[in-house]
């Protein structure tokens, strides 16, 4: 890999930010070493765990498999950009009450991906929910809880929490 | 004792208590870590499954200068990794017994620097005969571990005898044999083993890591670096998933760590990625199981002969407490008058075996459970029959001759099976619907008991501290090295010392998981932390209670500010405020562990399960549809977490079912990576549900008995008994594939089990 470095710039969680790296640096590492935004997890590095879901320009991707050049002018979020104004998101909330995350590894990737869902289906079936969730292995809650957070926020908070 | 009536947090849904600091992104795991000027490591390792390693070379277009380099020869203490036995080396020296053993270790300031070094270390070898099977192990024609007589091969062996088995056959009404399998399963928690280390002439050695067993790490790194108990320092970090996966497999990260940082003299991490993970690190045993039974015309079990085998790989790690476990559950919740069981772990030149949640368990319970789906098909009786003529009742003995002095609910459970799963009406419904349909489907159910904590003697030579203490900031702290890795050890403790304390959830806290701060608890393991450690906390917390009362003036009816207030007190009189206590047995435990003979378990989980599948004969493909689970744990301390243990370990069992293959070759695994390892997904997991009978066990905490490991014991025989159910084919073996039901199917009627009539 070149190691020539590039500067590039994009928008995580609404702030702005710039990085010099090799163009094939991954966005997971760019937004672990590079931003310290270490909430999005590196489960297998390959696209199938969902662990280092992101959302990217409003579609969710697996941030292990973006090269960072394409990110550039893109818009990002992460688990750490959930929270409105230091407040829990409905999902964040309803994964601790309905016991949606055990080891919490797989956590941040799941919420990603459960609140890409809610951006397009409010009130998903749970039907919904499986498919919505399918990129995202748990090996830990046999996934039950993790469907019951994802009716309990949404149920709760009804669709415009999600508008974002 | 608190009434039950009267319990305020236990049996409550309290939150998770590191919940909100997992759902912001904010907990940190290893990976997430750094320290200044550290250098990361990675692992050369063995390309065959045994040979003499004659040379190391390193390719002179790598500027090795760059690098710190470890072997064998480095190791200041001894080179092997302390677990049951001491066979196991930190770094292959001279030979290696399995692939994807370490060799040498390198570290580097730039970790993208390191794949090319990897690849520019070549190995000599000269390769010897391997040994792949337990088949082959058997034969003991190679001895790979060993004295070279009758024992070589064995790592551990058992002989269990009660009444006499032999006196019977001749009067049996029937006779029914027959011979089950289970395959290698990868824990596949969704984060790698990763350990960081750090190395101080004058402090000694700290290491930071995801792991279950922080006392097991210490004990090992104090042998490697041959340092006292004091110079050695081992923190748990947040951890993502174990399941026995990071139960003895992280004393060898945090040596290989630690080796060097010691090397480098700079902090070192070494996080592996998924292919390593899955390559190198231990599986659950592969098992073969033969029965033999004797039954009377009534139904009722005269006779058991039960072989086991299992494959231990290369070295002995954990695979004599594995066998232990297997033996002492496979019977099933069963009496007999008559059993006899053999058992044997077998070397074999594959990647050790270790602990995975059931321990053992699963294997001989899935043996047994399909077994006892063949007995009722002799005696023609229906499973639910068959299973509620032999069940285990109070008074009854176990296979070692263990008494059921508490209360066993087994017909109970099994009632309230049958209603939530309705499953009479469903199997009249599939059987009038399956010729109609070329989607054949099927009801199954399996019965079956986990025994919580350490086997006989364990937690006896275990001995564990565990307590409390209360800060200057009027928090208590739970003092224990049980680790948090999912299953929710800290809510649970937390819960029982507010109970105790009789204060609030939120005034109590977990002590930091640092074998520099906390007493030695124990290993987080064996389903042990709610009713062992558990039972420690509440009495550390009653003990507490009672000295502010005789020397800080608490009062009855205290507030939690009174509480506060004491301790103030408490502290001026004696410095701190603190309270320990050390295991005691349940009083009349007795074990025999030369005879195998005697209380096995302080107590025992129990279980029916009830699987519902589809098979789709135009593609083969098995699917589980509805999954039913009832089962007896003692006291649940926390309704949602408890919940969560059943759902994820049913996920698992499923897995071990129908999905999850380790594909070997030559000793080395093929399918090293989660495109190619398959477990279930969102979409494969069925609806579970979950019910609870409630028997308070006097002697764990507020009643708990153990929960982790039991929802893992029993899905995979319902399932396959349902599929059984589904399409008249018994299969005996798992992983069960849509490739081998395909060839079963196909290959029709004359591939009828090998069942005696
Ligand atoms: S780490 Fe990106 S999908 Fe697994
Ligand atoms: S909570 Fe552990 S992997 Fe999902």
């Amino acid at each position: 890999m070149s190691s020539r470095q590039f500067a590039i710039q994009f928008t995580v969680n609404g702030q702005s930010a710039r990085v010099e790296a090799p163009p094939l640096k991954r966005l997971l590492d760019v937004l672990r070493e590079d931003l310290g935004l270490t909430g999005t997890k590196e489960g297998c590095g390959e696209g199938e765990c969902g662990s280092c879901s992101v959302r990217m320009n409003g579609a969710l991707v697996n941030s292990c498999l973006v090269p960072i050049l394409q990110v550039e002018g893109s818009v990002v979020e992460t688990v750490e950009g959930l929270t409105v104004d230091g407040e829990l998101h409905p999902l964040q909330q309803a994964f601790i009450e309905c016991g949606g995350a055990q080891c919490g590894i797989c956590t941040p990737g799941m919420l990603v991906a459960a609140s890409h869902l809610l951006s397009h289906t409010p009130y998903p079936t749970v039907d919904e929910i499986r498919e919505g969730l399918a990129g995202n292995l748990c090996r830990c809650t046999g996934f039950i809880k993790i469907f019951e957070s994802v009716i309990s926020a949404a149920a709760k908070k009804g669709s415009q929490a999600h508008a974002r | 004792m608190t009434a039950s009536s009267n319990l305020r947090t236990v049996g409550t849904p309290q939150l998770r208590k590191e919940g909100v600091d997992k759902v912001l992104g904010r907990a940190k795991y290893i990976d997430d870590l750094e320290r200044e000027g550290i250098w990361y490591g990675a692992t050369v390792r063995s390309t065959i499954p045994r040979g003499r390693i004659l040379a190391i070379h390193y390719d002179a277009r790598v500027d090795w200068s760059e690098f710190v380099i470890v072997s064998a020869g480095d190791i200041p203490g001894k080179n092997h990794i302390q677990m049951i036995s001491a066979d196991q080396p930190c770094l292959a020296d001279g030979q290696v017994n399995h692939c994807d053993e370490a060799i040498v270790l390198i570290a580097h300031p730039d970790k993208r620097r390191l794949p090319e070094a990897l690849a520019a270390i070549y190995i000599d070898y000269e390769p010897l005969r391997a040994v792949l099977s337990i088949e082959e192990s058997e034969t003991q024609e190679e001895i790979i571990w060993g004295p070279h007589t009758s024992e070589g091969n064995i790592f551990k062996q058992f002989h269990l005898e009660k009444g006499n088995v032999d006196s019977v056959w001749a009067e049996a009404a029937y006779i029914v044999e027959g011979e089950y399998r289970t395959g290698a399963q990868e824990h596949l928690y969704i984060e790698n083993n990763g350990a960081i280390a750090e190395y101080d002439e004058v402090t000694g050695i700290t290491v930071w890591g995801s792991l279950q067993c922080p006392f097991y790490v210490h004990k090992s790194l104090m042998a490697v670096f041959d340092l006292p108990a004091e110079k050695v320092r081992v923190i748990q970090v947040e951890t993502g998933g174990a399941f026995g996966g990071k139960e003895d497999y992280p004393s060898i990260l945090a040596a290989h760590a630690g080796l060097l940082a010691m090397k480098a003299r700079r902090p070192i991490k070494i996080v592996y990625d998924r292919m390593e993970d899955l390559a190198a690190t231990t599986k659950r045993h592969p098992s073969r199981t033969r029965h033999r039974t004797a039954i009377d015309k009534n139904g009722k079990l005269l006779a058991m002969e039960i072989d086991i085998a299992t494959d231990g790989g290369a070295y002995a790690t954990l695979s004599s407490t594995v066998l232990s476990r297997a033996t002492l559950h496979s019977t099933g919740p069963y009496v007999c008058p008559n059993i006899r069981i053999t058992s044997r772990a077998w070397a074999t030149n594959t990647v050790p075996c270790g602990a995975f949640r059931g321990f053992g368990a699963p294997q001989s319970i899935f043996a047994i459970e399909r077994h006892m789906e063949q007995v009722a098909l002799a005696v023609g009786l229906d499973s639910d029959e068959i299973r509620r003529r032999n069940f285990l009742h109070d008074g009854d003995t176990t296979a070692t001759e263990q008494v059921m002095v508490e209360p066993v609910i087994l017909d109970t459970l099994l009632d309230r099976a049958l209603e939530v799963s309705d499953f009479h009406a469903r199997q009249s419904e599939f059987a009038r619907l399956n010729p109609l349909s070329p989607v054949k489907r099927g009801i199954g159910l399996a019965a079956f008991y986990h025994g919580s904590g350490f086997t006989g003697s364990g937690e006896r030579y275990l001995n564990s501290l565990a307590g409390i203490d209360v800060t200057t900031d009027n928090k208590v702290r739970v003092l224990v090295s049980s680790t948090e890795f999912g299953q929710g050890t800290n809510t649970i403790l937390t819960q029982i010392a507010a109970e105790a304390l009789g204060i609030g959830y939120e005034d109590v806290i977990m002590a930091p998981c640092d074998t520099g701060i906390v007493p030695n608890s124990g290993p987080t393991v064996a389903s042990r932390t709610s009713m062992v450690v558990g039972k420690l906390i509440e009495r550390a917390g009653r003990q507490l209670v009672t000295g502010l009362r005789q020397d800080a003036g608490l009062l009855d009816n205290y507030s939690t500010q009174d509480f506060f207030t004491s301790c103030l007190r408490y502290r001026e009189l004696h410095g701190k405020v603190e309270s320990l206590c050390r295991y005691e047995a349940p009083p009349n435990i007795y074990w025999d562990d030369q005879h195998y003979r005697g209380e096995a378990y302080p107590a025992f989980a129990w279980a029916v399960y009830v699987a519902e599948v589809a098979v789709d004969t135009t593609t083969y493909s098995a699917e589980v549809t509805n999954f039913h689970t009832v089962q007896e744990v003692g006291r649940v301390l926390n309704p949602t977490l408890a919940a969560g243990q059943i759902e994820g370990g049913v996920a698992q069992g499923i897995g071990y079912a129908l999905y999850e293959k380790v594909l070997y070759n030559n000793g080395h695994m093929l399918n090293n990576q989660m495109t190619n390892y398959i477990m279930p997904t969102a979409q494969d997991v069925p609806s579970i549900s979950v019910h609870f009978e409630e028997i308070p066990f006097a002697h764990g905490a507020f009643g708990a008995k153990g929960i982790g490991e039991l929802p893992h014991d029993g899905p995979a025989p319902a399932i396959l008994n349902a599929i059984q159910n589904a399409i008249n084919q018994s299969f005996t073996s798992i992983p069960l594939l849509p490739e081998d039901i395909f060839i079963r199917v196909t290959s029709d009627a004359h591939e009828q089990e090998q069942i005696t009539v």
